[in-house]
Parts: C-alpha cells; sequence; structure tokens
C-alpha cells in the first residue's frame, strides 16, 4: 500500500474530528504504519461544516496536506459541496445516505450510519458507525486496529455502545466492498 | 486524555504536537507554567493545566504575556524548571523580558508557537516569519537560542532538549514552532523515565565561600553557579549591568566584560547547541536548507525533482540558533546552489546567503498554509538550470528569488 488520503467531513457536533483521530490512531498505533491527522474548520463550534484529513502511508508520511483525496467521507450535505472538488478519479466515496443525496456525488457508496446510531438509542455514534462501514468498504485500515483506537479513545463505559456501531456500520461496508 | 499522576508518559501515543510539547515539558522536569493562552499554541496551556498539578507543579493563568513571562523567571530563580507557550503576538510582548531572563542568567523555555504576522495577522494559520525575531528581538547584545521542530516527535524531543540546553548554558531558550506542527496530530513514542536525559542545574555547594560572587563564572563554560533557593544565600539579582557580586555596576569595563561573557558563554560552544539534519545531500548537486513545517513539504519537493532527473538533497535546520553556520557553509561547498524553502520572505536566506560559497535561491511564500511542494520544486529546477549555466558562483552575487 502506497499513500492513501483519507478526508471525513460533515458539520460540527458529528464527531468529524473525532473519528479522523480514531482513523489515524488505528493505523500509526496499531497498524503498524505511518499516519497524520489535521483537521480544519470554521468559526463555528456547532453545525458548520468541518473536515478531518488523514494521510495514512507504509513510509513516513512527508507532506501532511492532502493532495488528491482517494478516500472521502460524507455525512452532510453541505460538506458534500464543499469538500468533494479535489477528489481523485477513482476515489471510494462513503456517504450517510439519509443525509447527503446519493448524486450529490458520482460513485457513492451509502450506509444509513445515523439511522445506524439512533436505532442504537444515541445519535452520538453515528461517526463510529460510519467508521466502521469505512473499515468494512475499504482497506486503509484493519478491523483489529480500529477496534484498540477506540477503545483506548472514547470513555471506558461507553466502548459497548461504540464497538456496536462500529459492527453495525461495517457489516454494511462488507457488503458495498462485495 | 484525562489528567494523571504519571510525569512521563511512556509509550507510542498519537498525540497532537502542542500536546506533545507539554508532555515533553513534563518530562524534562518542568514543574511551573505561567501563561496567557494565544491560538495557536493554546494546547500546549491547556495540557500544563491539567497535567502540572497533578504531579506536584504549578499551572497559573497570568493577566498577560508580561506577567507570564516573568513569572516563568521567577519560578527559575525559585528552583524549578519552568516555561511559557505563546504564539507572534505574546512573543513580540515578552521580548523585554527574554533580555531580562538572558542578562539575569536565567534558565527558562519559551514556546513560540508561529502564527502569521506582523500583528495579530492570521490567528489560525502558519507561517515561520519570527526568525529573526528570535534573535534579535530583545535589545543589546543578546545571543539566542532557538530549535525548530518539524514532527510532534520533536515537539517531544526538542521540548526536553530545551530544557537541558537552557540549564546548561543559564539562558533562555526558545522552541520556535509553527501552527502547521502544533496542530498536526501523528506518533509520538515518549521513553521510558529514567532513559529521558536531564541535564542537572549547577548549583553553588553549602556551604558558600566567605567571599561568594554569584556571578562569577568558575569555569570556561563561563557560566556561574546557580544559588539555592531557601538556603541563606544572598544573591543580589539585577537587569542592570552587574559585577560579579552581582551589584550594580554601570561603567564601560563592567560593561564590556559582563556582557562579552554572556555571548562568549553560548558562541564558544555552540557545538553543544547546533544539530542539522542531512537528507540525500551525498550526490546532491542542490540542496535545500529549511527548517519547521516547510521541511516536510521539501523532502515531498526533492522527491518530485529526483524523479525529474535533478539530484536535490536536504539540510534541515534543527537548531536555527546560534545559526548552523559551518554547516551550511561546508554543505554549499559541495554542491551547485542552495535553495531556501521558507515560510516567510527571507529570514534564513539572508543568513544562508551570509555564509554560503554557492549561489543561494529563495522559495519563500508569506503563510497561511503549508508551503506546496510545487513552489520548492520550481525553484530547484531554476537552481539546477543556474548551477548549469554558470558554473560556481560566489556568494557575492546577487541571489535570485523565485515566488
Amino acid at each position: 500500500m502506497a499513500r492513501h488520503e483519507v478526508r471525513l467531513a460533515g458539520f460540527g457536533g458529528q464527531g468529524i474530528i473525532m473519528s479522523g483521530y480514531i482513523l489515524g490512531k488505528a493505523a500509526a498505533l496499531y497498524d503498524g504504519k505511518d499516519a497524520v491527522f489535521s483537521q480544519s474548520y470554521g468559526p463555528e463550534a456547532r453545525g458548520g461544516a468541518c473536515a478531518a484529513e488523514v494521510v495514512i502511508d507504509d513510509d513516513a508520511v512527508d507532506y501532511p496536506v492532502l493532495t488528491r483525496p482517494d478516500i472521502l467521507v460524507l455525512m452532510s450535505q453541505e460538506a458534500a459541496r464543499k469538500y468533494s472538488s479535489d477528489m481523485a478519479e477513482n476515489a471510494t466515496v462513503l456517504i450517510d445516505e439519509d443525509l447527503v443525496p446519493a448524486d450529490a456525488v458520482p460513485k457513492c457508496f451509502g450506509a444509513p450510519t445515523t439511522r445506524i446510531a439512533e436505532d442504537m438509542g444515541r445519535r452520538i455514534v453515528a461517526n463510529i458507525a460510519m467508521l466502521g462501514f469505512l473499515t468494512g468498504a475499504t482497506n486503509v485500515v484493519s478491523r483489529a486496529a480500529m477496534e484498540e483506537a477506540i477503545k483506548s479513545s472514547v470513555p471506558e463505559k461507553t466502548i459497548p455502545l461504540n464497538l456496536n456501531a462500529f459492527n453495525a456500520g461495517f457489516e454494511y461496508g462488507q457488503r458495498s466492498q462485495a | 486524555m484525562p489528567a494523571t499522576e504519571q510525569r512521563v508518559l511512556t509509550g507510542n501515543q498519537f498525540m497532537n504536537g502542542d500536546t506533545a510539547c507539554a508532555e515533553g515539558a513534563l518530562a524534562a522536569g518542568c514543574l511551573y507554567f505561567g501563561g496567557y493562552p494565544i491560538t495557536p499554541s493554546t494546547e500546549v496551556a491547556e495540557r500544563l493545566a491539567r497535567r502540572l498539578p497533578a504531579v506536584g507543579g504549578a499551572y497559573v493563568q497570568m493577566e498577560d504575556e508580561l506577567g507570564s513571562i516573568t513569572s516563568v523567571i521567577g519560578a527559575a530563580w525559585g528552583g524549578v524548571r519552568s516555561m511559557t507557550a505563546t504564539s507572534g503576538p505574546g512573543f513580540s510582548l515578552m521580548m523585554e523580558a527574554i533580555g531580562l531572563a538572558a542578562m539575569t542568567e536565567t534558565p527558562c523555555v519559551i514556546v513560540n508557537v508561529m502564527r502569521g504576522g506582523p500583528s495579530t495577522g492570521l490567528p489560525t494559520l502558519v507561517a515561520q516569519a519570527d526568525v529573526m525575531q528570535a534573535r534579535w528581538g530583545s535589545h543589546g547584545d543578546i545571543q539566542a537560542i532557538a530549535l525548530a521542530p518539524s514532527s510532534c516527535q520533536e515537539m517531544f524531543d526538542l521540548t526536553v532538549r530545551a530544557f537541558n540546553l537552557a540549564d546548561r548554558f543559564r539562558h533562555p531558550v526558545i522552541i520556535l514552532a509553527d501552527e502547521a506542527i502544533g496542530h498536526l496530530t501523528e506518533r509520538v513514542v515518549i521513553p521510558a523515565a529514567k532513559d529521558i536525559v536531564r541535564t542537572p542545574r549547577r548549583m553553588q555547594p553549602i556551604p558558600i565561600p566567605v567571599a561568594y560572587e554569584p556571578f562569577r563564572a568558575p569555569d570556561s563554560t563561563l557560566v556561574p553557579l546557580m544559588p539555592a533557593p531557601g538556603k541563606g544565600i544572598g544573591a543580589h539579582v539585577t537587569s542592570l549591568t552587574h559585577d560579579e557580586r552581582g551589584y550594580p555596576a554601570t561603567d564601560a569595563p563592567a560593561h564590556d566584560r559582563l556582557v562579552r561573557r554572556l555571548y562568549d558563554k553560548i558562541a564558544l560552544h555552540t557545538d553543544e547547541i547546533i544539530d542539522v539534519e542531512e537528507v540525500g545531500l551525498e550526490d546532491a548537486e542542490i540542496a535545500v536548507v529549511t527548517f519547521g513545517s516547510t521541511s516536510r513539504t521539501a523532502k515531498r519537493a526533492v522527491s518530485m525533482a529526483r524523479e525529474a532527473g535533478i539530484r536535490a538533497g536536504i539540510l534541515r535546520l534543527i537548531t536555527l540558533w546560534p545559526f548552523p553556520e559551518e554547516q551550511v557553509r561546508a554543505v554549499s561547498q559541495r554542491v551547485n546552489a542552495i535553495v531556501v524553502a521558507e515560510l516567510n520572505l527571507g529570514q534564513v536566506r539572508r543568513e544562508v546567503e551570509r555564509v554560503s560559497a554557492a549561489p543561494v535561491l529563495g522559495a519563500h511564500h508569506a503563510g497561511g498554509a503549508l508551503m506546496p511542494p510545487e513552489i520548492i520544486f520550481q525553484s530547484i529546477k531554476e537552481a539546477a538550470r543556474h548551477g548549469q549555466g554558470n558554473g560556481r558562483r560566489s556568494a557575492s552575487d546577487r541571489p535570485l528569488t523565485a515566488v
């Protein structure tokens, strides 16, 4: 695997930044790769479009900025409009199918990640369901590494809830890959 | 990460650069932080506000940057390792007291996570334009020690080193980080506590001699021993020119003697301070001299140049001050041309021009984002054409500036 550039985008409050942190941590600490995570957001604390950017490489990551994202995760319509223009030609695009119109970006895979979380009674884990979807649909990070990264990043008593959300998203991802 | 009483967070961490700086301070034994939080250095203060009290230290949010740096000086004389963290506007406000720390020979660490200036400029975005301010921002014939981290790992490592240099030289040491590194998150490997090298502060033995002179250096280091606080040692500490007893001596001989010693204690021992990294310079015709976050861009640009058949390499300045003159000169004698890449309009380039035997080109941008690799790549290509067309030119030739 060479360099992968992943952008996760949505609106403030969805846990986008946290999901970028967990993905980078999984790759850097538990998959033995090099990874850098950075973030961009507007002045709004909640509601504004925001993005988390993760570069994952087998070798040391030199330039930490995304140039042509090859994996794009979109969790809001505004984010789809704002953050999808520079993606690579054959980029894998994953969307929350209830929040992003399927025609917003050509050739994308959808999963109801927010609905999955709501069905568990906690919409707050929608980002973790999306990480499960990403892990199942791509081979950018291993399932075991992601589970370790989630366990070491979320409050201890919420670990089962988060892993359930992750696994539910992962099932959708596997189906998208197949 | 909740506050923890563990002083050294040994192990592999996935950590923000500013946070790694704070953890480096804790690992180095820092027990006092006085600061006035400012973006993009806020996470240093935030982390230490939670962590310092848990390890028996103190965090004080001061009323402004003047209070911050002077409280750090006071804490050092109180016997602990102390630091502050700021960015451009706050760094400007600290200049006078950085001179006070130099004049009173106070070991302390000042972190400047650079953002775009002048003035409040770009509060959340990167620049590297405080290089000369770190060197010359405080008045008088001051020396400067400044280190430039280019990764989250170096935010940790160089913070530890900054405390050691501060105690070795009894001098304020500046970490000249930048927003791009401060806000990046990547792997940081924190060693076991026993493997963290700590240079002890050299203290005046007790009992003190009858004719005790707190500002007389005992040996060729030219650094006096620090009097231990709370042990009944009387030591007068003043910002005025002083004699070896510490008393004001505002005359020409005393001033020349003091300022020369303050200058020479660093100038005569630069080999203990200067650190550079060479990447791919063995066969290089073009050397890119760079530092901090721009060195990450330069690595990409050098790869692009190699693919295009241009043998380029990197001389990364880990120490910015004292300036690595010998290292730059030595590289300049081996290559056809030098490209200086930095997120300012030519501050390090001037220093390189001063010592380089090869022609010097600049790849500059005022900041706001990491420098794109293409800018440096273009300068490398121009330098390669320049080197071929004219052969070796003298350093006095008018430099070319790309961009």
